[in-house]
């Protein structure tokens, strides 16, 4: 509109342009250059796409890659058929009198650190654990289980990990939810059954794919919960990015796995969006 | 179905007990862990050995509480230099970009908006590798073409909070842009019509409208940045920060030293939690 | 008279679209002067323009005799009274009204005592503590008017500021915000889409539609004697019936035309220049100028015969809906509450006639072929 406006756009625009530029942008570049570039056959690096090669004849990389993407989808799942339910009471059964207080009670967890959260899972559930312990003395068992360390246990704690991000969503689409709605098709005619699928999922289908979005990314690159909780043979993709990084320390070997991982998250993204008719803007809203 | 249609009476008890067990699955872990803090024991497990404090103030040789526990007590620290720093910074930048996206328009503003969003669909752990690369690109062109050595570009302090930064970045500007969207613009005008200008509607008004939400901003960076795991990993040096120090420990086992650490980060998370709850209270 | 605004043959164009075209006008010192027009007539857009929010595409905007051109909204000697008011809901009443002083640098003391002045003036004495949310709808109103009075702007604009209120306190705000004004003797450019408010508020109106001004008169002048049939439909009911004007006759030295309505009932109308006999008209006739049952004795009056159809009751603005037997036009027509009509009721045929002077013609609209 006029000069002092057109000052403020800089100021504003300076410190952002160089947030993304710097930590967002040149790095995933930098990240994509590294993964096309390998040893040739004199030792010196070169345009290859020798890392790519790797992953594909290596049963051992792109098994743990399909396993960690399978994995995600079904944890994403899990989580969404766990707390939509919870998220119903809290935002229309519960009395509005403890709506609040509920509300703050399950977001209440997800603040503390994930390894705190992870923690407390794996002194529940080891050999040496809690559940064992009393498990044992009411005579159920006569030797300790090991419950840590399989694929149940880990989608178990990656659902844990993942709730918030559902919830949180769910609970705000929800509270949108006008009541009359419900009460008229139940004045009409519906069943908890129709009026679930035919009102109150459709209702809140940008809620549930935000919040599958955030569960499923964060799912994918999770490191902790696969990392202590899953069983030794069972590996997660971010566990093969970084043993590249840090313990092979194959730079390139592990950018090119890391843009791999960026590829599947992306494009699993893109078709759930796709899918539900849903766009990234909307759904951040 | 809803708190005013009658319904079932198997249906709402079922309702109840399924809500009620997932408190539980909720609850379980965190006071297990907070139980066993205080268990006179050497291993973060039952029996019940009675009730201590010693996993808190234990002065060694054999127990040795969070209070004498150097290393421990160290990585509390950075990691609370690490969250200051991050905090300040996210909310700052995030306050600039809400203001530059919900206030300003500019050509390609569709685009920087979705590149501003991109970090949320980014792992964690790739932001991690991918800052490491590209300062360590930064580092050898320094070093090779100008002969020098700058410190910021190895993995250490300063990455790890620009490590953080680059996605608690988007976290804040968020949380921001939701109540700059409420702000009525009307409100800016009517400042302006009253003779102020545009710097002192954005202090007088703009900003004192935002106060909750920069708050909740600077609470919520705070915690994402103590607590982050995944991006820190690569980035720091031998200087740790919390969650990667109880890292090493919770996979290679310990004494219950770590429950009584996660009691006070539950006890700190909860109280910040709930004052940002308090205060950002939109109509305080 | 001194001229506190000057608009002159303003324009305003978004893209393709134009807003304001070429509009003109004055306001002298002290009056009340109103914009009235359908919503997206483009008055909002004009009072935008005075108060420096859009600069306009061409034309010039005065303020006490000075061009206004590139001086940003925190510059100019006016304020504005939005819609929603826009009081700030972050601070009470007492920062509210102090923030225009404040940003000028004002004296602490002086900032204080001026705003007990203008709370006093107000009718809210003692207010300051106040917070914005504790007040009614009028003290919101007249909180966002002190906050722009204490400022002594040589114009105060006035966007709709009563449409959030409910009407009674309408009716109230309406009268309390007249005789501010005159109190005050600050001039007010206030517009509105509500006919009633701009009636009875102002010195003049000014009768906007589709970014142009129809008509720029007195209330009294608006109402009887509109210039265009916009003007005619949007101020007051009217009755708007299709005839052809049949010829010219001269009765007491005033010209009168003789017209046919569409269903061939003969009347006699006030002449308007610009049209001959064979000509289509428009024929305005409002609902309180036609009577019931007229007295027989009187000659001169048009008359014909309705059929009731139904009775809109509404206190003193009770009307009939009635039907043409001829054509099945529906009128309306005033039905005074004084128990003389009480016998009429749907289904009953009556009588009706109107004075010549009072219906007013209009060259029909062209008929695009």
């Amino acid at each position: 509109m006029n000069k002092g406006m057109r000052w403020g756009l800089l100021i504003f625009i300076l410190p952002v342009l160089v947030w993304l530029l710097l930590l967002i942008v040149l790095p995933q570049v930098d990240m994509a250059v590294m993964a096309i570039r390998a040893d040739n056959e004199w030792g010196e690096k070169g345009f290859s796409l020798a890392n790519f090669r790797v992953f594909f004849s290596e049963p051992i990389y792109w098994r743990t890659f399909a396993r960690t993407a399978v994995f995600s989808v079904l944890v994403t799942f899990l989580t969404f058929l766990i707390t939509m339910p919870v998220a119903f009471y809290i935002t229309k059964v519960v009395s509005s009198r403890f709506q609040g207080f509920l509300t703050v009670l399950t977001l209440l967890p997800f603040w503390v650190s994930e390894l705190v959260r992870v923690y407390g899972w794996m002194i529940l559930l080891r050999e040496s654990g809690v559940i064992n312990h009393f498990l044992i003395k009411s005579g159920i068992l006569n030797k300790p289980v090991e419950l840590l360390y399989n694929d149940a246990t880990m989608v178990m704690g990656l659902v844990y990990t993942s709730m918030l991000f559902m919830l949180v969503p769910l609970l705000s689409v929800l509270e949108n939810l006008d009541n009359n709605l419900i009460e008229a098709a139940y004045d009409l005619g519906g069943n908890v059954w129709s009026i679930t699928t035919k009102i109150i999922i459709p209702y809140c289908l940008p809620g549930i794919v935000s919040g599958s979005i955030v569960v499923f990314m964060l799912t994918l690159g999770n490191y902790l919960t696969p990392n202590l909780m899953g069983g030794k043979n069972g590996l997660w993709f971010t566990e093969q990015i970084y043993n590249q990084f840090i313990a092979s320390f194959n730079w390139n070997q592990g950018s090119a796995f890391g843009f791999l991982l960026l590829i599947l998250s992306s494009a699993i993204i893109w078709i759930g969006l796709k899918l539900t008719h849903q766009s990234l803007g909307k759904v951040v809203q | 179905m809803i708190r005013n249609i009658p319904q079932a009476k198997t249906y709402s008890q079922g309702f109840k007990l399924y809500v009620g067990l997932y408190f539980v699955f909720l609850f379980a872990p965190l006071l297990v862990t907070c139980v066993l803090a205080f268990n006179d024991s050497m291993f973060p497990s039952l029996p019940w050995n009675g009730f201590t404090l010693d996993w808190f103030w234990g002065n060694g040789p054999v127990k040795t509480g969070i209070f004498h526990d150097r290393i421990n007590l160290d990585s509390i620290w950075v990691s609370f230099k690490v969250a200051f720093f991050v905090s300040l910074s996210s909310t700052f930048v995030g306050t600039m970009a809400a203001f530059l996206f919900e206030q300003e328009d500019f050509p390609f503003k569709q685009l920087l908006f979705f590149l501003m969003l991109a970090p949320l669909v980014i792992p964690g752990v790739i932001l991690g590798i991918s800052i490491l690369l590209f300062s360590n690109t930064l580092g050898v062109f320094f070093e090779t073409r100008m002969g020098l050595d700058v410190g910021l570009f190895r993995p250490g302090f300063w990455l790890v909070v620009l490590g953080q930064f680059s996605f608690i970045t988007t976290i804040a500007t968020l949380i921001v842009s939701a109540r700059l969207k409420k702000f009525d613009p009307t409100l800016e005008e009517a400042a302006m019509n009253l003779g102020a200008t545009r710097f002192e509607t954005i202090l007088h008004i703009t900003l004192k409208f935002l106060r909750p939400s920069i708050i909740g901003a600077l609470a919520v960076s705070f915690l994402m940045s103590f607590e982050n795991f995944n991006t820190t990993l690569f980035l720091v040096s031998s200087q740790a920060t919390l969650p990667i120090n109880l890292y090493l420990q919770v996979r290679d086992g310990s004494t219950p030293v770590i429950n009584a650490i996660s009691v006070l980060m539950i006890g700190g998370t909860s109280v910040l939690a709930l004052a940002n709850l308090y205060f950002s209270k939109p109509d305080r | 008279m001194q001229t506190d605004l000057s608009v002159i043959n303003v324009t305003k164009t978004f893209k393709d679209f134009t807003a304001v075209e070429s509009v003109s006008f004055d306001v002298e010192k002290g009056r009340f002067f109103s914009i009235l027009g359908p919503s997206g007539c483009g008055k909002t857009t004009l009072l935008r323009m005075i108060s420096g929010f859009f600069e306009p595409t061409s034309g010039v905007i005065e303020i006490n005799g000075k061009n206004m051109a590139g001086i940003p909204p925190n510059k100019r000697p006016v304020n504005l009274i939005f819609q929603n008011l826009a009081l700030f809901p972050m601070m009470n009443v007492g920062q509210n009204i102090a923030f225009g002083l404040e940003r000028k640098k004002e004296k602490r003391v002086v900032i204080r005592r001026k705003t007990a002045e203008i709370l006093e003036r107000v009718g809210l004495p003692g207010f300051e503590k106040k917070k914005v949310d504790q007040l009614s709808g009028g003290q919101r109103q007249r909180v966002a008017i002190a906050r722009s009075l204490i400022l002594e702007p040589a114009v105060l604009l006035l966007d709709e500021p009563l449409g959030a209120l409910d009407l009674k306190l309408r009716e109230q705000m309406k009268i309390e915000l007249k005789t501010l004004q005159t109190q005050v003797g600050t001039t007010f450019v206030y517009i509105t889409h509500d006919q009633s408010e701009a009636l009875v508020m102002s010195d003049h109106v000014a009768v906007m539609n589709k970014g142009r001004f129809e008509q720029v008169d007195t209330p009294r002048n608006l109402y009887s004697k509109p210039l265009t049939p916009f003007v005619a439909r949007f101020v007051g009911e009217n009755n708007q019936w299709p005839a052809r004007m049949t010829g010219i006759n001269t009765i007491d030295g005033g010209k009168q035309a003789s017209i046919t309505t569409s269903e061939g009932l003969a009347f006699k109308a006030v002449m308007k220049a610009g049209i001959d006999p064979g000509e289509a008209v428009d024929l305005f006739l409002r609902p309180e100028s036609i009577v019931l049952e007229p007295d027989p004795s009187i000659k001169t009056l048009n008359r014909f015969s309705i059929r009731v159809q139904s009775i809109l009751f509404d206190g003193a603005n009770s009307r009939l809906l009635a039907l043409l037997p001829e054509s099945g036009r529906e009128i309306q027509i005033s039905l005074p509450q004084t128990r003389q009509f009480d016998h009429i009721q749907p289904g009953s045929k009556v009588e009706a006639g109107w004075a010549p002077e009072s219906g007013i013609l209009f060259p029909a609209k062209p008929v695009t072929p």
